[in-house]
């Protein structure tokens, strides 16, 4: 078993330097035209929005509605170091960084959510982080410093299809290693009865914070990604229709699957361009879609199932019934 | 500065008896079914539409009708249609879902209500509506204050509904069986109580008395859109979660409070565009040091 695990991972590192490649060369060498390019970096940008929504709301079974406050937060942090603190030429060189300085800041908002509202379960949760969505969008609207309702502009286009890559990838490796660790056990026992958990000593109020503020981070870095493909942000886009954008690919998807979150992210995200010409009726079509995913399929694509070569070799004899297969539905 | 503080209150209360009425609706679907219908304040605002169809059609009669008549008309026309369309919504998207896990009907919602928005987008356009005067706007001075006849209907009329609400929760049949319904959903069926009928009529009620605020909110702020359902919704939400989610004299109660926030918010604060940052901070405290709302139970998880 040993060698195939060995064997297995190499193959993965190998497909991952291989994408990153293409991401690089396919635009470099105009393969593909900008605008096909474009759509490539919101997809990857919403896999990472999904995978990290994914956790909260199906890993943990918690029910949040707000994530569009914690890209906002991560887009305007990101945005005003790019614009204000760095120098112009340093910039491409610390985006990492400034990504990263972002995503902490949406975790330390997800701190102020998460301590009160996880004092109780049921729709608590979501009242709270729909309270933090609105609340974060009005401040951003009555800061003046920060464009006010106009939005905040001058970001360089520092987010290219190879820092998207990376992205979708790192997300994609800690979120799984997260999923399949001690750690990642007691956030699914969480979902399946909390206080059994809780008798089995998960310290469910710990691991749900620290799941939430996870979740939050790399929120907060697609929304820093997301500032700097639009060099535009206005807090109009972080209002709770992004929040409900984020729920329709999670569930789409499926819950508890990260291969779900990919294939969620990039249909409705494809979908979206594909279906353009038809105006105001797509906004029609995406809840309609939604409402009888909900009714005829609620688990999504691939609700509480995984790809193979996402899952450890070892866990319960090699895949197909991994951790995560089907149980009890989360109450 | 009392005579401002007064005529203050009292636009709060115009404002509040709207927030009451649609706040009405979340407290009773969520008492009896445990379920946040986010679609709520969307079906206000289609409410709000058809009371504007029924009016303006009355109105373009060559009859010449007296306008009190317009009004109850359109009253009459949109609570019931927009009470078919709660239950059609119930039995089409919610039933199906009554056994599966709660967080699908409430996603399922947020997508009801996002596709009735986006539904009424696309058939009517952007541009916003303007509602007709059917109330005769033209102000008494009563001690100082300007009272519109408007106004007084307004109050009126939402509180003659809320207490004929009250009354049937409390004193009838029907309004035992939704309690019982709320209090344990799984024994009622065994006690010969037709579940599914109730549930229907719950969600009947609600709509017509959202339908009603949403022709009074029209009569008092006359233009309208098809997003208004997203902001008065939320507010209405709030005012359910502050009073209680589940009962309906905290409704009320919410409903008030919220009017006088909005309506006193640029009173203390620079602008008005503070108002949601203040209304949705208050939840959240009032969530942190008193989860239940202001008249709710405190609920036990029995394991």
């Amino acid at each position: 078993m040993a060698t195939s695990d060995k064997g297995k991972s190499l193959l993965i590192c190998l497909g991952a330097v291989l994408l990153l490649a293409l991401s690089w060369a396919l635009p470099a060498s105009g393969f593909l035209n900008p605008y096909i390019v474009q759509v490539l970096m919101y997809v990857g940008i919403n896999m990472i929005l999904t995978m990290a929504l994914n956790l909260v709301n199906g890993y943990m079974g918690e029910f949040s509605v707000g994530h569009a406050g914690f890209m906002a937060i991560g887009a305007y942090v990101s945005s005003i170091i790019t614009v204000a603190v760095l120098p112009r030429e340093l910039a491409p060189w610390l985006f990492p960084l400034v990504l990263v300085m972002g995503g902490l800041a949406a975790a330390a908002a997800g701190l102020i959510v998460a301590y009160p509202s996880f004092r109780t379960r049921g729709d608590y949760l979501a009242i709270v982080t729909l309270a933090f969505n609105m609340i974060v969008k009005s401040v951003l609207e009555n800061l003046e410093i920060l464009g006010g309702p106009r939005g905040y502009l001058g970001m360089p286009r520092l987010t290219n299809l190879v820092w998207v890559t990376a992205w979708v990838l790192i997300t994609l490796l800690i979120l799984r290693n997260l999923i399949y660790s001690n750690f990642g056990r007691g956030i699914m026992a969480i979902r399946e009865d909390e206080v059994a958990a809780n008798l089995t000593s998960v310290d469910t109020r710990r691991v749900k914070i620290i799941a939430f503020l996870i979740s939050a981070f790399f929120t907060g870095i697609a929304g820093g990604l997301f500032a700097h493909v639009l060099q535009f942000i206005n807090p109009r886009s972080f209002s709770i229709l992004k929040s409900t954008d984020m729920l329709v690919m999670v569930y789409l998807g499926g819950v508890g699957s990260l291969a779900g979150s990919l294939l969620g992210a990039a249909i409705f995200t494809v979908l979206l361009e594909v279906l353009r010409p038809l105006g105001l009726w797509r906004w029609v079509l995406g809840p309609l879609l939604l409402v009888l995913l909900m009714i005829f399929r609620p688990r999504g694509i691939m609700g509480l199932r995984e790809w193979r070569w996402l899952q450890p070799v070892l866990a319960f004899g090699g895949g197909g019934q991994g951790p995560t297969a089907p149980g009890p539905p989360p109450a | 500065m009392l005579q401002l503080l007064a005529q203050n209150v009292l636009n709060a209360l115009q404002l509040g008896s709207v927030y009451a009425l649609i706040a009405l609706g979340y407290t009773m679907v969520y008492g009896i079914l445990t379920m946040i219908n986010f679609a709520h304040g969307d079906i206000f605002m289609v409410g709000c539409y058809l009371s504007l169809a029924a009016a303006a059609f009355l109105l373009g009669w060559q009859a010449n009708l007296p306008l009190p008549l317009v009004f109850t008309a359109a009253l009459l026309f949109s609570m019931v249609l927009t009470a078919l369309l709660g239950v059609t919504i119930e039995r089409l998207a919610y039933r199906p879902l009554r056994q599966a896990p709660r967080v699908s009907a409430v996603i399922t919602a947020l997508g009801v209500g996002l596709f009735l928005e986006n539904f009424t987008l696309a058939i009517l356009g952007p541009e916003p509506r303007q509602f007709p005067s059917l109330i005769a706007m033209t102000p008494w001075e009563v001690a100082g204050l300007t009272v519109t006849p408007l106004q007084i209907l307004i109050v009126l009329l939402a509180g003659a509904l809320m207490v004929l609400l009250d009354l049937l929760v409390r004193r009838t049949l029907l309004g035992m069986a939704m309690r019982a319904i709320s209090y344990n959903r799984p024994i009622v069926p065994l006690m010969g109580v037709p579940v599914d009928r109730v549930i229907s009529i719950t969600f009947a009620i609600g709509s017509a008395i959202a339908a009603a605020g949403g022709l009074l909110y029209g009569l008092a702020y006359p233009v309208l859109d098809p997003y208004m359902g997203i902001r008065i919704g939320w507010w209405a939400f709030i005012a359910a979660v502050v009073g209680g989610i589940g009962n309906i004299r905290g409704a009320m109660l919410g409903g008030y409070l919220l009017g006088i926030v909005e309506v006193f918010t640029p009173v203390f604060l620079p602008s008005s565009t503070y108002r949601d940052f203040v209304a949705f901070s208050l939840l959240l405290l009032l969530l942190v040091f008193k989860p239940t709302g202001l008249l709710g139970r405190p609920v036990f998880e029995r394991v």
